[in-house]
């Protein structure tokens, strides 16, 4: 019983972990790329957009983030279901939605505020399932694999 | 009829790409402990995983078709349809990587679905 728990509480940190990731990731090249201004598809304008990308902290520092992301994924998908991840990684809409309101005071429409409510609630239920409900294939004894 | 072709690799890409990779993560094997030195031998033997490679074209002929797709036809048309592949994925899990889907999470993946259809078009 401890041990699910145990098993829970990592997989819901590092779920956590992807969304910030992927969410921060994004937000980060949609600045980066803004400020490069619109890219136009000739092979100047592709040469020139790409040399601003090169140099742009701000995308560098976004493809960091969707490193992390695809890290953080890759790691929690060694023991967790991919069932239990994929829908859980959807709760970075409801985030998304949330920064646009507090952080940029967007105004988001009720169409959007219901969507979040169904993710918030899709994810809710999924979450009170088993994160793992195959047996894991590791490599490390089991006692040692528990201790973590 | 080109639409519709791209549109299952768009959501057959994505989603077989997630499952190889998910199968490449748990053949590796998860790590001993999740401290930075481990979690990163942990990838290292995962990206040398055959599984692992599958996935990569995979998900990049899906973001390619997504990029078509963008161009053709509008964001409110192409993110509801992509939203389908929260279920092809639990369909995958179900069926190629064995995983128990029970009626809470079948319920929690059509909701997610249809969350992700109404943020997208709201």
């Amino acid at each position: 019983m401890a041990n699910e728990k145990r098993l829970r509480i990592k997989t819901l940190i590092m779920v956590l972990a992807m969304v910030v990731c992927a969410v921060v990731g994004d937000l980060m090249l949609k600045r980066g790329m803004s400020a490069a201004g619109a890219v136009q598809f000739t092979p100047a304008g592709l040469t020139h957009a790409l040399g601003l990308m090169l140099t742009s902290a701000m995308i560098w520092l976004g493809i960091c983030f969707l490193l992390g992301f695809m890290a953080t994924q890759m790691t929690v998908m060694s023991w967790a279901d991919y069932s239990y991840v994929m829908p859980a990684g959807a709760f970075g809409y409801a985030l998304q939605t949330f920064l646009a309101v507090v952080v940029l005071h967007e105004t988001v429409s009720a169409k959007r505020w219901i969507g979040v409510l169904l993710i918030c609630v899709g994810v809710t239920l999924v979450g009170q399932t088993k994160p793992r409900t195959t047996a894991a294939e590791s490599s490390v004894p089991e006692k040692v694999a528990e201790s973590c | 009829m080109l639409t519709v072709l791209l549109l299952i690799v768009l959501i057959c890409g994505s989603t077989g790409g997630e499952i190889a990779i998910t199968q490449g993560a748990k053949r590796t094997g998860e790590p001993k402990r999740l401290r930075p030195r481990e979690v990163l031998t942990f990838l290292g033997r995962a990206v040398s995983n055959g599984w692992f490679w599958l996935g990569i074209p995979l998900m990049a002929a899906s973001f390619f078709a997504l990029l078509i797709l963008f161009s053709w036809h509008p964001l409110s048309f192409v993110i509801p349809i992509s939203a389908l592949s929260y279920v092809v994925g639990a369909l995958g899990a179900k069926y190629i990587l064995k995983e128990e889907v029970n009626t809470a999470r079948w319920v929690g993946v059509i909701l997610v679905c249809a969350g992700v259809a109404l943020v997208a078009t709201g």
